[in-house]
């Protein structure tokens, strides 16, 4: 497994406690798992993802992903309703250890603006991890 | 006793390296109010001899060991077994191994499954198929759980009442203890079931039929298939007799989406009922919701072909309380068998000895209906099909029972409303001079 | 080195059953046809072609599953030490006996007077399993330990709809079997998870902090599944009833404690026994197996029907019990399971059941005493009838359990149970069980201590291994992430 040191944490993105990322692009966020998340996870095999329509409260599960022998739940890190999902990772989810930064998981249009300020910035994440 | 191979001077020697002076200081830490107060009272032990002599007396009990014919099936059915399956099938390296958590000393087991999910999906029209389920009964049972699972949000499944009595019964238990609803189907005088209240149906996850149903009458899965799914619900289908796909088209290609039943009739012995074998099969879009132990094919260290369990994800020890079933096993030596079995009958077998199975009850069916009975119900028939007696059939199937003749099983244990309606099953084993010989009786 | 008996032998390929045959070849011994041949009354559009299978001789089949056969491995083939499965000797006469005709041939639904052998047969084991366990009264009809958790969970839910008494939770230790929690959920509790103390058992304190009016009651497996007794066992059941709670035992682990340990004395109400560990009948590879559940007087009106009864001197089957769960199983359960389980209860009688767990006992204690300088134990403290050791002392070595497991496998052994129970990470879990003798231990242990040593030696090797299966490791994330389960 990687150091901590080893690992790419975009300074653009915001991160959660769950270690999900959030990427804003005009009305809607995109949201996936961080280098140290899919790090911890090994080989990613199936990506469970919600249906597109679906709405939940931040720190809902909305999703899964299962390595060959561990499951791992996602946790939205901001409340609203699943816009589109990836479909390339239904074929190919190793995408999400190879470019977890490119192979978002969901796409959501937010719902409640303030969460938007609770999420952690690059620097605080790396605090986080650092403990 | 030969099966404990410790002889004294062993025992003290272990127990010299465990630090103990008798066997029974092994146990020292267990408290004194959770042990057993007195030697247990059970027979034995006995030798091969008289083990063989016991088991032999409590044999001659059952009427299995006089019976001429049973033309009786109801879920339990009597098919030749080749020599060769039950040889093969009895070889210890199968039948003494664990669930093939090793792979590469488990090849034998794990391509074994793997077969047998492939002849299963085959038989089935399906695409993919499990290891195997306890009994046709689970399986309907869990594949109706499995349909509430992929419905998500939707909590009522609609069952036909034409499903083997048995097997509604253990769906009722295992769907009880969460808040699901089961609705009962109600069987036209075609013996077929009723589909036309469907759209009156809420919330409406899956549909379950039986072809060829308990009646023995084969449904009509493609028309049914077009309501369930215009319902928007799974269908599923189930069976007792899987030698009926022999002749008749397969429920995949009928338009069902799960498929599951007993597949005891491909080599298994009766045995009073168990085990049987809970065969499973699905498309494959919803292959990551099958419940049960799954075997797929990869590749080794070199890159030869092999096998292993997976999609291990889906089950309770890595899910645990999320799993889709609490099931950590599956029939093993008991679809091994119906690989066999099925290997072994070829498709130019299958549909020789299915369409024997045809003629020998059609033979049956039309000399009784010729001795004054009727049909129960209008719809056609595979080997087991229900009549209604002109007089009395009591006395006459009292005398066949003498005669070392099962004849049938009253309709009315199962369903009340048939009063004097008897189920029957003919199949490859029962020879015409029998079949006669009842037909001859009743006519009489 | 010291060897197994693992060394590499002729290993012939075999294809899968579709890629050998020809149309027109048959191994089945075709009947008579001594009916007409009808014209076939069924409607076209129900009719099919029949599926394709292969079509094979008798020697294509003999030869296939021969020679799959031998890439197997059975507790015939050599030690299995598996833990918390029991991978004892199952006797063959105990298979003659499950296929005397007058027995395998019976149909189920017969008149209980032309079953009078099948139904005493059950009758009696029932009547043995109650004994042995201390409990009242037992059912032989679920299929596997898991129904038979199920069965128990559903008399749980049963008990306190009766009582209309609404409880959600269900007490769950960490040193619980994975199937607990998933078949209390199926049953609609939540489980709760309960810390195991620092000596591997649970603190009778833990469960009073837990236990509440909603919560039914707990699950808990004795011995455990680090192979320790719960001694405070009389305690936490008496925490648990106190508070209106019922306890389920799971039995998976009895071949430790026959005719040592009286479950009813122990205060529990509900357990299963996996009558293919405890009671010798063979896995299969998976399957058939069965297990009966025992419960106490107050709740056996809740068992699976139908019951099997005696009266006077004829034995039938019991449908009217309006409290029952209902029914689990197409007939009575695996049938052909239990008439194993009874002729081995019979060939051992009362005596050597109880020297069997001793022995079970004494073997794994052994392998205990001769192994801990090598690898870490995990809890230093005598064990019942497995040990769990972990990969601690290896890993500095870059060696993993995995490792060494499958380095076992090219010296002609099952591995242990590996990475179970969850709480000791890296676990190796190993349960002799009674059948093996003292020379064969002993190579064991030689074979290990061996690959212990190797692991700071030679770790390549170990990393490498197996090398003598047909097979090297498979790719398990591939299979995983492009599922082909047909071919």
């Amino acid at each position: 497994m990687k150091e901590i040191s080893e690992l790419n944490l975009p300074a653009d993105l915001f991160y959660s406690d769950d270690h999900e990322w959030v990427q804003r692009t005009g009305e809607t966020i995109k949201i996936g798992i961080s280098d140290y998340a899919q790090d911890q996870m090994g080989d990613i095999v199936f990506v469970e993802m919600p249906d597109i329509g679906d709405t939940f409260k931040k720190g809902d599960e909305f999703g899964t992903l299962e390595s060959v022998k561990a499951v791992s739940e996602v946790f939205i890190p901001l409340s609203g309703e699943v816009v589109t999902v990836n479909a390339a990772l239904e074929d190919a989810p190793e995408l999400v250890n190879e470019e977890p930064y490119a192979s978002w998981i969901i796409e959501i249009r937010p719902t409640v603006e303030s969460e938007y300020d609770e999420l952690l910035s690059r620097d605080d994440y790396l605090k986080l991890l650092q403990g | 006793m030969r099966y404990l191979p410790h002889t004294k001077e062993e025992i003290e020697e272990m127990l010299a390296v465990t630090g103990h002076g008798q066997l029974k200081e092994l146990f020292a830490h267990i408290p004194e109010n959770c042990r057993c107060q007195g030697e247990i009272d059970i027979p034995g032990p006995l030798s091969e001899w008289d083990l063989t002599d016991h088991f032999q007396s409590l044999a001659a009990n059952n009427l299995a060991s006089s019976a001429r014919a049973v033309l009786l099936g109801a879920g339990s059915y009597s098919h030749h077994i080749p020599e060769i399956v039950r040889n093969l099938m009895s070889r210890s390296e199968f039948l003494t191994a664990y669930t093939p958590y090793q792979p590469e000393m488990a090849q034998g087991t794990l391509q074994g499954i793997f077969e047998y999910q492939t002849l299963t999906t085959r038989l089935l029209g399906m695409e993919v198929a499990n290891g195997s389920m306890y009994d046709g009964a689970s399986a309907l049972a869990e594949a109706l759980l499995m349909a509430l699972r992929i419905a998500r949000k939707k909590h009522t499944v609609a069952i036909s009442s034409a499903i083997h009595p048995h097997y509604r019964k253990v769906v009722y238990t295992y769907l009880q203890a969460a808040s699901f609803k089961i609705v009962e189907l109600p069987v036209g005088r075609d013996g077929r079931t009723d589909c036309s209240g469907l759209q009156n149906i809420d919330d409406l996850a899956a549909v379950a039929l039986q072809s060829p149903n308990f009646f023995g009458v084969i449904e009509d899965l493609e028309t049914a298939a077009l309501k369930i799914h215009a319902a928007d619900a799974l269908f599923i289908t189930c069976f007792s007799e899987p030698f009926a796909y022999g002749l008749l088209r397969s429920p995949g290609a009928s338009g069902a989406d799960i498929v599951c039943g007993e597949g005891q009739s491909f080599g298994m012995s009766q045995s009073f009922g168990g085990p049987g074998l809970g065969m499973f099969a699905c498309r494959k879009k919803y292959q990551r919701n099958l419940p049960g132990r799954v075997v797929g094919e990869t590749v080794d260290l070199e890159g030869k072909r092999g096998y292993v369990l997976t999609l291990a994800t889906r089950e309770q020890h890595i899910r645990r309380e999320k799993a889709t079933s609490n099931i950590c096993s599956n029939q093993g030596i008991c679809a091994l068998t119906a690989a066999a079995y099925m290997a072994s009958l070829g498709s130019t077998g299958l549909r020789r000895v299915a369409k024997l199975n045809y003629d020998k009850a059609a033979y049956f069916k039309n000399g009784l209906i010729q001795t004054g009975a009727k049909l129960l119900f209008s719809g056609q028939t595979f080997n087991e099909f229900v009549l209604r007696f002109a007089d009395d059939f009591k006395p006459a199937r009292k005398r066949l029972l003498a005669k070392g003749i099962v004849a049938g099983i009253e309709l009315s244990d199962f369903y009340k409303e048939y009063e004097g309606a008897y189920l029957f099953c003919v199949t490859e084993t029962v020879s015409r001079t029998i079949l006669d010989e009842v037909i001859e009786e009743l006519r009489s | 080195m010291t060897h197994g008996p693992g060394i590499s032998g002729l290993i012939l390929e075999e294809p899968l059953l579709w890629e050998k045959g020809k149309k027109g070849r048959s191994a089945f011994s075709m009947p008579d046809q001594d009916v007409p041949e009808a014209t076939v009354g069924i409607d076209e559009n129900l009719l099919g072609d029949g599926p394709d299978f292969p079509d094979l001789s008798e020697v294509d089949v003999v030869r296939h599953y021969t020679r799959l056969s031998q890439w197997n491995f059975g507790i015939d083939s050599g030690m299995y030490p598996l833990g918390s499965c029991t991978m004892k000797y199952n006797p063959k006469i105990n298979e003659k006996i499950a296929a005397i005709p007058g027995i395998v041939t019976s149909h189920p639904l017969l008149a209980d007077e032309l079953s009078q052998g099948a139904l005493q047969i059950m009758f009696e084991l029932q009547t043995f399993l109650a004994r042995l366990t201390g409990m009242d009264a037992v059912s032989l009809q679920p299929a596997a330990g898991a129904q038979g958790e199920m069965a128990g969970m559903l008399i749980f839910a049963a008990w306190f709809r009766k009582k209309s008494e609404k409880r959600s939770k269900i007490l769950i230790p960490d040193t619980a079997h994975g199937t607990n929690p998933a078949s209390a959920a199926l049953c609609g509790f939540k489980p709760v998870q309960l810390k195991s103390g620092a000596d591997g058992i649970l603190d009778a304190k833990t469960v009073t902090e837990l236990m509440d009016d909603e919560t039914v009651g707990i699950m808990l497996t004795n011995p455990n599944t680090l192979g320790l007794f719960e001694e405070s066992i009389r305690e936490i059941t008496a925490i648990v009833h106190e508070k209106g709670g019922l306890v389920y035992g799971d039995g998976a682990n009895m071949n430790a404690v026959m005719g040592m340990v009286d479950f009813k004395r122990c205060g529990i109400d509900i357990m299963h026994l996996n009558l293919h560990k405890t009671f010798s009948t063979p896995h299969g590879g998976g399957g058939p197996g069965a297990g009966p559940i025992c419960v106490v007087d107050e709740l056996k009106d809740f068992l699976p029907v139908p019951r099997v009864a005696k009266a006077g001197n004829t034995y039938h089957l019991e449908y009217d019990c309006p409290d029952s769960i209902g029914r689990l199983h197409t007939f009575f359960g695996n049938f052909g399971v239990l008439v194993k389980a009874y002729s081995y209860i019979l060939s051992m009688g009362a005596k050597n059941l109880k020297k069997a767990s001793q022995l079970a006992v004494l073997n794994a204690n052994y392998v205990r005493e001769s192994l801990r300088d090598v690898l870490y134990l995990a809890y230093d403290k005598p064990c019942m009838h497995e040990c769990v050791f972990s990969d601690k002392m290896q890993q500095e070595h870059g060696i993993s359990t995995l490792d060494m497991a499958k380095r076992l496998i090219d010296h002609g052994y099952h591995p242990p149970t590996i990475y179970f129970p969850l709480v000791v990470p890296g676990a190796i879990m190993i349960e002799p069980t009674e059948t093996e003798n003292k020379d064969d231990l002993d190579q064991f242990i030689d074979v290990f201590k061996d690959v212990a040593r190797e692991a700071s030696e030679d770790g390549e090797r170990l990393r490498q291994a197996p090398t003598r299966t047909k097979l090297r490791r498979l790719d398990e994330t591939q299979a995983a992430r492009k599922p082909c389960l047909t071919g």
